[in-house]
């Protein structure tokens, strides 16, 4: 842990009373610890993107064009006439205030601009001074006010304290959607080359390598190969992972931290058993080698170029359909913008397990199908062999990722998987799962380390949660599907709640699964024993969620 | 101060009347002009808005989903938080216009110690249903003006509205909801500290204005009794285009009015056009069956994007080092 971090105790004292002053008048202070480093000069310069330079937000010159002003506020007269969801929200806003305890930013920080009512107001200023009659007239008395350097470095601290969650828009009476306005307002400031790195390397990786970590061909195919021959030492069982073959019934395409950090990797390795067990016939890409895409995070247009090559390679490789591993922003993208941007996907056919028969009606236009709906489909038809108790070590609690939650609505499927392959599975309260479930501070491109106080903040809404349920049952691991919570959630914990770890469902899945001719399993895929530690806290091992208690 | 500035705005628009009725003799202008320019600029401006956010496309199907999605068959979806078709979305819809869905599920966040709690509240949800359910009825009451012979449900929404039978006339429980709603939304923008840091001056406007409406009609039905066949002349005059302001109306009634005239000339440049795009909202309108039904997107973008032949050109002697098949040899 970074050594300038406050303690818990004291980080978790937060002030909630909003300064005196207007929050017009109050300008973001670049405290260390609450921001990201602007974008390198060669990864904008790489994606053709505007204004390449070296700059740091805490400087005072931050480099812009001339005539930076202008740019913007013509990006954004565009893209009022694109977006109704950009127009209309600029528009309708009450400012009644029920988002504003609903921000994971707000409630671990306690600044009233992450508020999603004022992060949004941040942006409407601007539009009503240059957009509408009575903000040209009456200025500050109608809201409005002048798109000024100060106002531009507040829109990049605050849009940048914004993991695109959606939480907000579930408790709006509008459906006002904040991801949306922040991802208008990182679409304006990337006319002028204002963006964060973090961001923006990824994105430049992947439009080079075909994944975020910049992983080349060769390397992807070490990744691979050595979890095969791992999973050979841990089962006795050797596995087939094929890549690039050419006609193959599906292709698989998972976000890259999975073959490539921990404790993804585990992930990996269950989604190997997996498809091995079921003889598969199925194969990897080294091109399409990223489910997750920074395009999100950064313009409608980079999402498109970021995509662009799944369906291109399931068309080279020619296969029937597409499958899609665990991730959060991966699958927003592939569910509500992929066909759209890159479709339509009239060259593959409607997804059918080729074990079950079972037909995917769901994605039978878009014809990619999400793992968790293709085990439990597996599950569900008695087609897997799982002993349960090999995760007997664990005491599960499971987090909704935003996206897949509040974009998609895949809450009962992950959980079905885990009821099948998990004998001690907890729920978090109420207001903190499912569509109410609360980021892990780190979305939408903001999981860098010099970030980490914001993060850690941000993510205190979960680690409480998480934290409730460990001195309730003695939770020790969390699980999810979304490869920015495993890669963020264990530092989280760690600081808020240590001694949970973090897994994929498909990790807990490879723990259960009875594989034909596999050796006496007595550890786990880590290595560790499964038999329950008796450090394991209370007997109650209601499955339930815990329908009486609102409160964490 | 921003309070300031709204009820500030409200007693000049209430010395404009009555400068305007008692001093000058501008019955006609406040009986008769204003109330046609306010109602023209509020169908105008509806219509103006409204036309400019139907003109912006929706390009990406993005609904908000509070449950659980339409999968497998075995898997019970939640049809209306979730809705995956347009009967889903009309339900969805209906009980966010009818029942404020979204504002119910409102809870509210306490930090005690290093603990989160969130607890039920209902408050604004309650408030928010009672001061839009009341005006709408009193909406509908009014059309005993606007009708002659009187509309069939008018009596029968002012004898479910008044059954309390408290006093005479009968108190309508409608006025004392707005009333009560409108004061309740105005005491928490000030009580609670970070509303009051988000509120503008037209957030306390809006309050301020339609409370001077229903307090001047309440007034107007309990105390300051009016010539009411004189108004309903006045009335049936105005929606005939035959405009008469018959000498027995008074100050009173000339105050309600002009108050809802500026409302009505107020409104299609105000916040309150919430009314009409929540129908608009694509979060909420839009069914989430994305995988199942390509929704297209009128300007898709022409983007560069990189290639496989580029990148097969890029790795080509890394890939086949390792042994990985090539396009190209």
């Amino acid at each position: 842990m970074s050594d300038n971090i406050p303690k818990p105790d004291k980080l978790a004292d937060i002030n909630y009373s909003p300064p005196r002053k207007d929050w017009m008048d109050t300008a973001p202070s670049f405290r260390k610890g609450t921001w990201c480093y602007g974008a390198a000069q060669k990864n904008l310069k790489y994606l053709d993107l505007p204004n390449p330079r070296e700059w740091h937000p805490n400087e005072e010159d931050w480099k812009l064009p001339e005539n930076w002003q202008r740019i913007i506020l013509e990006g954004m007269r565009e893209r009022l006439k694109k977006f109704r969801s950009f127009q209309l929200f600029m528009d309708i806003c009450v400012r009644c205030g029920a988002c504003a305890d609903k921000c994971h930013y707000f409630i671990g920080s306690g600044d009233p601009k992450n508020m999603p009512v004022l992060r949004a107001e941040l942006l409407r200023s601007v539009y009503r001074r240059d957009f509408t009659l009575a903000g040209r007239i009456m200025g500050k008395i109608a809201g409005a006010r002048e798109l000024t350097l100060n106002v531009l470095k507040e829109w990049f601290y605050y849009f940048y304290q914004c993991t695109e969650c959606r939480r907000c828009s579930v408790f709006c009476p509008y459906g006002i959607d904040t991801a949306e306005i922040t991802m208008m307002a990182r679409e304006l400031m990337n006319l002028i080359g204002v963006n964060i790195n973090w961001i923006i390397e990824p994105a430049a990786n992947c439009y080079r390598t075909g994944n975020h970590l910049g992983i080349l061909p060769h390397g992807f195919k070490d990744s691979i190969d050595f979890a095969v021959d791992d999973l050979h030492d841990i089962t006795g069982v050797k596995v087939e992972a094929p890549i690039n073959r050419k006609g193959a019934e599906i292709l698989f395409v998972t976000p890259s931290a999975d073959y490539f950090a921990q404790p993804h990797y585990f992930t990996l390795l269950g989604y190997l058993m997996l498809f091995h067990e079921i003889g598969l016939d199925y194969t990897w890409s080294a091109f399409a080698s990223e489910g997750g895409n920074f395009g999100l995070f950064t313009s409608h247009e980079m999402i498109k170029r970021l995509n662009a090559k799944i369906y291109a390679e399931a068309k080279r490789l020619k296969v029937r359909w597409i499958l899609g591993g665990e991730c959060g922003h991966m699958w927003r993208v592939i569910h509500q913008y992929m066909d759209t941007l890159n479709g339509p996907a009239d060259f593959l056919e409607e997804p059918r397990s080729p074990v079950t028969g079972t037909k995917f009606d769901n994605a039978k236009s878009t014809k990619m199908t999400h793992i968790a709906e293709f085990t439990s489909d597996l599950i569900r038809n008695g087609k897997l062999k799982l002993d349960k108790s090999r995760n007997d070590h664990w005491r599960l609690t499971y987090h909704d990722s935003c996206n897949t939650a509040r974009a998609m609505g895949i809450l009962e499927e992950p959980r079905y998987i885990i009821r099948n392959v998990a004998n001690h599975f907890f729920e978090m309260p109420e207001n903190t799962i499912r569509e109410q479930t609360f980021c892990c501070g780190s979305g939408a491109g903001l999981g860098t380390d010099e970030n980490l106080e914001m993060r850690l903040r941000g993510g205190l809404p979960r680690a409480n949660a998480v934290k409730y349920v460990r001195e309730k049952h003695g939770v020790n691991v969390l699980g999810c599907m979304c490869a920015i919570d495993r890669a963020t959630l264990p530092t989280l914990l760690e600081y808020w709640v240590p001694g949970v770890e973090v897994c994929g469902i498909h990790e807990l899945v490879g723990n259960a699964l009875i594989m034909k001719g596999e050796n006496k399993r007595e550890t786990d895929l880590r290595g560790q024993p499964c038999i329950a530690s008796s450090t394991c806290a209370p007997e109650s091992d209601a499955v339930k969620p815990n329908k009486d208690s609102a409160h964490v | 101060m921003n309070v300031f500035y709204s009820l500030i705005a409200v007693l000049i628009l209430l010395l404009l009347v009555c400068l305007g009725v008692g001093v000058g003799d501008m019955r006609f202008f406040f009986g008769a002009v204003a109330p046609y320019a306010a109602f023209a600029i509020f169908i105008g401006g509806i219509i103006y808005r409204v036309v400019k956010w139907a003109g912006s496309p929706a390009p990406f199907r993005i609904p908000t989903t509070c449950g659980q999605q339409k999968s497998l068959p075995w898997i019970k979806s939640n049809a209306f938080d979730n809705p995956h078709n347009t009967f889903g979305v009309l339900m969805r819809m209906a009980l966010e216009v009818l029942l404020f869905r979204s504002l119910f599920r409102n809870t509210k966040t306490d930090l005690k110690g290093q603990r989160i709690i969130y607890g039920g509240d209902k408050y604004l949800w309650a408030s928010g249903l009672a001061f839009h359910w009341s005006f709408l009825v009193i909406i509908l009451r009014h059309f005993r003006f606007f009708t002659e012979p009187v509309a069939p449900f008018v009596p029968l929404l002012q004898k479910l509205d008044g059954f309390l039978d408290l006093g005479v006339p009968a108190l309508y429980l409608t006025d004392v909801g707005i009333l009560a709603a409108v004061t309740y939304l105005f005491a928490r923008r000030i009580v609670i500290t970070q509303l009051r840091y988000i509120s503008l001056p037209a957030d306390y406007f809006s309050l301020l204005l339609i409370f001077a409406i229903a307090a001047s009609g309440v007034l107007m039905r309990h105390f300051f009794r009016v010539d009411l066949l004189g108004v309903k002349e006045l009335t049936i005059g105005l929606i005939n285009f035959n405009p008469k302001i018959p000498d027995g109306v008074g100050l009173p009634f000339f105050i309600h009015l002009f108050f809802v005239s500026a409302l009505l000339a107020y409104f299609p440049f105000s916040k309150m056009m919430h009314m009409a795009g929540i129908f608009l909202s694509p979060t909420r309108n839009l069914a989430n069956n994305n995988r199942m039904k390509r929704h297209v997107n009128p300007w898709n973008p022409q983007v560069k994007v990189h290639t496989y032949e580029e990148w097969e050109d890029e790795f080509r002697e890394l890939m086949r080092a390792a042994g990985l098949p090539l396009e190209k040899e």
